[in-house]
């Protein structure tokens, strides 16, 4: 059955992976209405998300993106890629910069996961993962350990 | 006044209960897609069971939110030590034993794992533990937090 899942969804396989390779990108445009929605979907309130008030505030130059909000987007890229979101066994990063959103422009947000390392003995290979916006990368030692067949 | 690290090894809040709804996995993928297209094992019943899942699926990070709550009953309690108004995230872990599925009626311990201060930041690690109504483990989750040192006066 998974295989034929696997054949039917293109699912990748670990036998044709090479450290180095790249296996998916995407760019996100990221506007305020989506912080609203990743702020209640997450219980994550704190108004530094949504109020240029408190923003300001704080000291920040914008409304700025919740860091778990970047995370995820770095799983759904994987998961995407994976073809199964359960195939993420381990994920981390480090919170490294912020991602100001505009009011009227957004942000947009450059995602990227390469090959660190395969492990055939465990069917699992680790990607770096890479986020990046307005020219500079806002997740550090990002990483996912994702099962393959 | 920083956390007491008599405290640090020891269980600081839990077991904290939460129910996994249907509705509310689908409004998480939904606000994490960010105008991408949402895997279907996320919303599609159907497209769940398929994949070999009793259930629509969480997305990843989704343990992380259930860490979260349980780890509010101590950060955000004034006698834990820490401003909140002051913390910052600093990174984040999530180790999956299992994907979290609708239906699911979890459980969550939090440890205080490590305290201590650089520059003036005081550094949090809070790992949750998280498993399911018959005690198996579903997913572990580190936080590092950063409670940013006080302006000099």
């Amino acid at each position: 059955m998974t295989g034929d899942l696997s054949a039917a969804t293109g699912a990748p396989r670990l036998a044709g992976l090479t450290v180095g390779d790249q296996v998916a990108s995407r760019t996100v445009h990221v506007a305020r209405e989506h912080l609203v929605h990743y702020a209640g979907a997450s219980g994550d309130r704190n108004p530094i998300h949504w109020s240029d008030l408190a923003a300001r505030e704080a000291g920040l130059p914008d409304v700025v993106v919740h860091g778990m909000l970047t995370m995820a987007l770095t799983a759904s890229l994987v998961a995407d890629w994976a073809g199964d979101p359960a195939a993420v066994r381990e994920h981390g990063v480090r919170f490294t910069g912020l991602v100001p959103v505009d009011a009227r422009e957004g942000a947009d947000v450059e995602l990227s996961a390469s090959v660190r390392s395969i492990d055939a003995d465990s069917g699992t290979v680790v990607l770096d993962l890479l986020a990046r916006s307005a020219g500079s990368a806002v997740l550090g030692r990002a990483r996912a350990t994702v099962a393959l067949a | 006044m920083p956390v007491d690290a008599e405290r640090v090894g020891t269980v600081v809040a839990g077991p904290v209960g939460y129910d996994v709804g249907r509705e509310v996995l689908r409004d998480f993928a939904r606000a994490t897609a960010v105008g991408s297209t949402v895997h279907p094992a996320h919303v599609d019943r159907a497209a769940a069971l398929d994949l070999g899942h009793d259930d629509v699926v969480a997305p990843p990070t989704f343990a992380a939110v259930v860490a979260q709550q349980a780890e509010g009953a101590f950060v955000l309690d004034p006698s834990s030590g820490i401003d909140f108004s002051r913390v910052v995230h600093g990174e984040q872990r999530i180790t999956h034993h299992r994907p979290i599925v609708a239906g699911d009626a979890l459980s969550t311990t939090v440890v205080l794992q490590s305290a201590r201060t650089m520059a003036g930041n005081e550094m949090i690690t809070l790992c949750s533990s998280i498993v399911d109504d018959q005690g198996a483990p579903v997913a572990t989750s580190t936080s590092l937090l950063v409670v940013r040192a006080e302006p000099a006066p």
